[in-house]
């Protein structure tokens, strides 16, 4: 890093601000991050901001409009490292399901003039229009991977964020695994870990916050659900939700679309 | 009834509602007891204050994929198996900090780990396939040139109840595998459950001194030749009624002939990496380190925690990982349990216990997938070839 404190700045694109409000939550955290980083722009935090460059930029949100796409290509241009966190950023998150239709028909069913709303085809993750340093996944992302990225990126280290499935973090917490005791659908073994296994400890099956784990075999996993008597439109929808757009899962609810 | 001194190689009877001293005894003697406890709609290993704590008239449905507990017959404190939790929880931890340190100057503060602490635990029902699993880690954890002082800790401490097998269940293989459904060694007390007319009682065999030290003072009687019958019969019908097979004659060499067998690409379209087999499965034993730091830099630690040969980044080094496909993981793993460990321990490193196959989310069994290998050998050994042409 260069000299002096290292320059934060924390960006927003198509998002609900959950991933940024992460950072607010490292409560006993907060001190230190502030103590260790200059936060140069953060529009959650605080309306000063500071000029570029930036050491590191946090990016969130999805790149949805034609001034999306010029932005985040300027921010590219002023951020030593870029990191996206969340399945928006990542993945493209949950307004990439408009993805799968024509985006002109929503526009037109919304507003009265939509003539004036200037948008792009398709959501997509901040990696389809720039390099990208590093993508932390989850919707939202979990506030004690955020402190680590950050951590080892700012004492030059590799981050621990293992991208095996969130069965491994089950069964280090010894939680009893919904899908072989209460035939409940989880896509826990198709899903990078991160959050600890939330879901499954309180006795829900995982919805997939984390996009798609390292070779995922959905294909499998799907046919297990069905077993359980989970519906094609249902194996559908499941595929559906805030990392659609990630390729593996984008893949699988197409598979039963029919 | 009697409170006579007993001895080790001994065997007495307890009445069933006797039993319960036994858990107040070791806790007396500060022993953490842990055992069976029914949560979250599955038999796990946990805490234990008395009697009161166990599944007492549960009993549970295991098949590929699936588990379910249910009402069994009758009241039978021990009549279900094992469930989604091994002990290698206790003595081999899922988590543990190796070692922290601090930034001093220029230099490096080591800090005191205070997780070494040794604890005194005593496992209250450990099954006989258990007991083997446990030799096996064992030798891993202590034998060899390089000791895992945190494991010998723990393990020096522990007090052993073993519990013999009188209803296996639908995934269990043990009498395969020759762990089972009676303990024979390692434990400091073997408990069988007997119940006739309604009436139930415990046949105790004394492992060890410190076994027959606990006993002391627990009221019990001369275990009777009846007794010893009754328990021999249902142990007997036990290892008869065996929900799986594994035919073990040949196995290591069946699968180092068979790397190439088109089995593989079949079970890697189910397998999901997911890692839960090896997990769940008692005498697996691999981890992972992750070094961090904190925010500021000052202070550093040193993490181990369990891995898998399912995952991409176990067989990773320089340039990529060496098992890339699902194909590949699944093979080392089979291979693994089945064959190398034979070569690397002296024993095979599957005691039989099923839970691989109980606690897979798609419901692959290993010795499903051994047997298809055998029956489609693609390299039959040079004996049989031999045979055939004859
Ligand atoms: S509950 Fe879900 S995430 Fe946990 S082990 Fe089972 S399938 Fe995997
Ligand atoms: S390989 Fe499976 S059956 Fe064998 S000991 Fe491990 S978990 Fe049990
Ligand atoms: S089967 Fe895999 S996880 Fe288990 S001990 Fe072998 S390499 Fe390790
Ligand atoms: S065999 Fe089953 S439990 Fe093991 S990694 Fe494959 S899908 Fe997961």
């Amino acid at each position: 890093m260069a000299q002096g404190k290292p320059k934060l700045a924390v960006w927003k694109f198509a998002s609900c601000d959950g991933c940024q409000l992460s950072l607010l939550d490292c409560e006993d955290e907060l001190l230190a991050v502030a103590g260790a980083v200059e936060i140069a722009s953060f529009p959650e935090a605080t309306r000063a901001t500071v000029k570029g460059p930036y050491d590191i930029s946090l990016v969130e949100g999805s790149i949805t409009t034609p001034h999306d796409e010029q932005r985040i290509h300027s921010i590219r241009r002023s951020s030593r490292f870029l990191v996206t966190i969340g399945a928006c950023a990542t993945a493209g998150g949950i307004q990439a399901l408009r993805n799968f239709k024509d985006v002109n028909e929503f526009t037109s069913l919304v507003y009265a003039h939509p003539d004036y709303i200037q948008t792009l085809k398709k959501s997509t993750p901040v990696t389809d229009h720039v390099f990208v340093d590093f993508e932390l996944r989850g919707c939202p992302i979990n506030k004690y991977q955020l402190i680590e990225v950050l951590s080892a990126l700012l004492h030059g280290r590799k981050p621990n964020t293992p991208p095996h499935a969130v069965c491994m973090e089950c069964k280090q917490r010894g939680a009893v695994c919904v899908m072989v005791a209460h035939a409940i659908p989880c896509l826990g073994p198709v899903t990078q870990a991160g959050c600890g296994a939330l879901c499954p400890s309180y006795a829900r099956g995982c919805y997939g916050c984390f996009g798609p784990k390292e070779t995922p075999n959905t294909a499998s996993l799907a046919a297990g659900w069905a077993e359980l008597g989970v519906s094609n439109r249902d194996l559908m929808r499941a595929f559906r939700g805030f990392n659609t757009y990630a390729e593996p899962f984008r893949r699988e609810s197409e598979a039963h679309e029919k | 009834m009697t409170t006579e001194p007993v001895h080790a190689g001994g065997t007495v009877a307890l009445e069933g509602e006797q039993l319960d001293r036994l858990i107040t005894a070791l806790s007396e003697r500060k022993f953490e007891v842990l055992g069976p406890k029914l949560h979250d709609g599955a038999i796990v290993y946990d805490r234990l204050s008395s009697l009161n704590d166990l599944p007492s008239g549960w009993s549970d449905e295991q098949s590929p994929g699936k588990y379910r507990i249910k009402r069994g017959k009758g009241d039978a404190l021990f009549g279900y198996v094992v469930g989604p939790h091994s002990w290698k929880k206790f003595l081999y931890p899922p988590v543990q900090r190796m070692w922290q340190a601090e930034r001093n100057g220029k230099g490096l503060h080591i800090l005191p780990n205070h997780d070494s602490a040794p604890s005194k635990f005593a496992f209250f029902g450990v099954r006989p396939c258990e007991l083997s699993a446990l030799a096996i880690q064992d030798k891993i954890f202590l034998g060899g040139p390089y000791v895992d002082p945190g494991y010998k800790a723990r393990r020096e401490n522990l007090f052993l109840v073993a519990v013999n097998c009188t209803q296996p269940g639908g995934n269990c293989f043990c009498a395969s595998m020759n762990t089972g459904p009676k303990a024979v060694a390692g434990f400091d007390l073997a408990l069988t459950e007997l119940s006739q007319d309604g009436h139930r009682s415990f046949l105790v065999e004394i492992g060890t001194a410190a076994g027959a030290a606990m006993l002391s003072g627990i009221p019990h009687r001369p275990a009777t030749d009846a007794d010893k019958q009754l328990a021999e019969r249902v142990l007997a019908h036990a290892a008869r009624h065996m929900g799986r097979k594994l035919d073990t004659r040949d196995l290591k060499d069946l699968l180092y002939r068979n790397y190439e067998h088109p089995q593989w690409d079949k079970v890697a379209e189910r397998c999901l990496s997911c890692a839960n087999c090896t997990l769940v499965c008692p005498t697996c034993f691999c981890t992972t380190v992750e070094d961090s730091t904190d925010i500021t830099g000052n202070h550093a630690e040193r993490w181990r925690r369990w891995d898998s040969c399912f995952t991409v980044d176990f067989s990773y080094i320089h340039g990529g990982s060496v098992r890339a496909t699902p194909r590949s993981r699944y093979r080392q793993w089979m291979v693994h349990k089945l064959a190398a460990w034979l070569d690397q321990f002296g024993v095979s490193g599957c005691v039989g216990c099923g839970r691989c196959i109980t606690w897979c989310p798609v419901g692959i069994d290993i010795t499903a997938e051994a047997s298809a290998i055998r029956q489609s050998d693609q390299a039959k050994a040079p004996a049989e070839q031999g045979r055939e042409s004859e």
